[in-house]
């Protein structure tokens, strides 16, 4: 192909030609994409599995998923930041990925009108598997981004569909990728990434050979294959600035955008989100006054029931316990604070239970979450606490005052706040 | 052998990779018999796709089409313009999808519930983030044109 072949028509022509003209689009191009999503979606798959393994045998939305279930093992309590870990990645990384999904997209999208539609079975199956990966990618970004955001205009279970459409999405790409790597490999070997690195927008030509996806008629470029990867990756870069605030203290007035970018401003101690406000959940204020609330312990030889001073008090029975352990949601944003409590499992034994197997924590909150389930093991950790204090204040109303749940390494709503009573179990 | 090629298209060995890959797709897709709103969850599924392929990237295109002719007209400029009005609009563009509910307020209650905060701040935040991309965008362009106006063209 010689240089005046590429040649634009004069002015920008909007009238005529073929529709899809871009000069850099081609198999390099979109192998390139393809490989640094090869790397990233399936750490987000992998996440997002971890994090519903956290949730806990039993307790894990949606319940009924047949085959389709990972590994049943108790998600690791240390390191305490694990979960924070897993659940920060999937929703920071799910994020960070959507300019570069969108960019793989719209280099393969000649692709989709391509002419013939149908040339043989085995191509119409494999465009049948292109529209479950490309509508289950999509999906899984446009539920999870509405998620993170408290926008449920989907009205179906955020969970479910997005569990599902996971499996769905699994499937599809591990498909795609099979059929896929023998081209891609050959389209990364016809350009060296390093040359292209080097290659300004003035000897930017467009791919060799022809295919679906390099124009038959190129427009004039106006931006180099080093300047498009740039582009998506300056979008990538922008997205991880807006939302990393969400999980990093310091950071966090740059999630302006969202939810988890403003904190409230007091009480003391208290400066860190809220999910589910005392309000929302409809806490009666006068249920958690400490002058009537009483912990009810139960599960021993008979209910044992304490106030919040006893609580606060001290002692070789119930010593106050401080540890520093993040509050961390499915939803991608944590905090990490310094609390102050009571142990559970010393809770344990002045109920009588001396070597609980599991723990059942209820809250004044009538919601789906106003109940937790705890395994043996994070009852007995010794930093899994009732906790009492944040940062050596009380914790407001908002944040679960009279006492909360605090364990390491725990999703944030089994955090259980407002806390009535705990039954430990031994069966 | 060769009559399978011929018949299908390809080897037997893409067929089994697809029926597998229908297979755990199809299994996910039959839990959802028995839920009420596995009908919603379908059309969602379907209309992401639809939307993205075929208003969304249209739409991205035509306007890319408008800013490359119309900054084509500016040719004449020692410094093109087209990638300075571009990129400004792809990062507008791309927080707008990204972070749209907060943008247009849609789930208000259930954001409110859940973090104690109304959605007023968004669209402001959103506006004067896009101002301080086209501004920088701009401001580049200056410093590149004088530049080119120092040291080129001469």
């Amino acid at each position: 192909m010689t240089e005046t072949d590429t040649a634009p028509p004069v002015g920008g022509d909007l009238r005529a030609g073929p529709r899809f003209r871009s000069p850099i689009r081609g198999p390099w191009l979109t192998a390139v994409l393809g490989v640094v999503l090869l790397v990233g979606l399936p750490v987000v798959a992998v996440t997002g599995l971890l994090d519903y393994v956290a949730y806990g045998a039993g307790q894990q939305i949606p319940a009924e998923v047949g085959l389709l279930r990972p590994p049943d093992f108790v998600f690791p309590l240390d390191p305490p930041w694990l979960f924070r870990l897993t659940q920060g990645v999937h929703v920071g990384l799910g994020l960070v990925l959507i300019p570069v999904v969108l960019a793989k997209l719209w280099s393969v999208l000649p692709a989709l009108f391509a002419s013939p539609p149908v040339r043989s079975a085995a191509h119409l199956l494999e465009r049948l598997s292109l529209l479950l990966l490309v509508g289950s990618i999509l999906f899984e970004i446009v539920t999870g981004v509405l998620n993170i955001q408290y926008d449920y205009v989907f009205g179906f279970s955020f969970y479910t569909a997005h569990y599902l459409g996971a499996w769905v999405f699994m499937a599809a790409f591990a498909v795609h990728v099979v059929l896929k790597l023998p081209s891609a490999a050959r389209a990364l070997r016809s350009r060296s990434l390093r040359t292209e690195l080097r290659t300004p927008l003035s000897r930017t030509r467009p791919e060799e050979g022809g295919g679906d996806l390099v124009a038959d008629r190129p427009a004039a470029p106006t931006v180099s294959r080093r300047g498009a990867l740039a582009v998506v990756g300056g979008g990538s870069l922008l997205i991880g600035a807006l939302t990393v605030g969400q999980t990093v203290e310091p950071l966090r007035p740059l999630a302006f955008l969202l939810p988890r970018g403003r904190v409230p401003d007091g009480p003391p101690g208290n400066d860190f989100p809220v999910n589910r406000t005392a309000a929302a959940a409809g806490i009666d204020p006068s249920a958690v006054d400490p002058g009537g609330w009483r912990l009810e312990l139960t599960g021993g030889p008979a209910p044992v029931l304490l106030d919040r001073a006893r609580l606060l008090a001290g002692g070789p029975e119930l010593p106050l316990h401080t540890a520093t352990l993040p509050l961390a949601c499915v939803e991608g944003w944590s905090a990490v604070r310094t609390w102050t409590g009571v142990r559970l499992r010393d809770l344990a034994a002045v109920a009588g239970v001396a070597a609980p197997t599991a723990a059942i924590v209820t809250s004044f909150d009538p919601g789906g979450f106003g109940r937790a389930a705890l395994p043996g093991a994070r009852v007995l950790h010794p930093d899994s606490m009732l906790a009492l204090h944040v940062e050596g204040h009380d914790l407001s109303l908002d944040h679960g005052f009279p006492a909360r749940i605090i364990t390491p390494s725990t999703p944030g709503v089994q955090c259980t706040k407002w806390v009535r009573a705990i039954d430990f179990r031994t069966t | 052998m060769m009559r399978f090629r011929r018949l299908y298209g390809a080897g037997p060995g893409h067929l089994l990779v697809l029926l597998a890959g229908f297979a755990v797709a199809g299994y996910a897709a039959q839990l959802l018999l028995d839920d009420p709103s596995a009908l919603r969850i379908l059309v969602w599924f379907v209309a992401v796709a639809v939307v993205h392929d075929l208003v969304l990237f249209p739409l991205y295109s035509a306007a890319d089409r408008v800013v490359t002719t119309v900054s084509g007209r500016v040719r004449r400029a020692r410094v093109p313009v087209v990638n300075h009005v571009r990129l400004p609009l792809m990062g507008a563009g791309l927080t707008l999808l990204v972070f749209l509910p907060g943008i247009i307020r849609q789930g208000e209650e259930t954001h409110l519930a859940a973090t104690g905060f109304d959605q007023q701040p968004y669209l402001g935040s959103w506006l004067l983030l896009v101002a301080v991309l086209a501004g920088v965008s701009a401001l580049l362009y200056l410093l590149r044109w004088a530049h080119a106006a120092a040291t080129g063209s001469r």
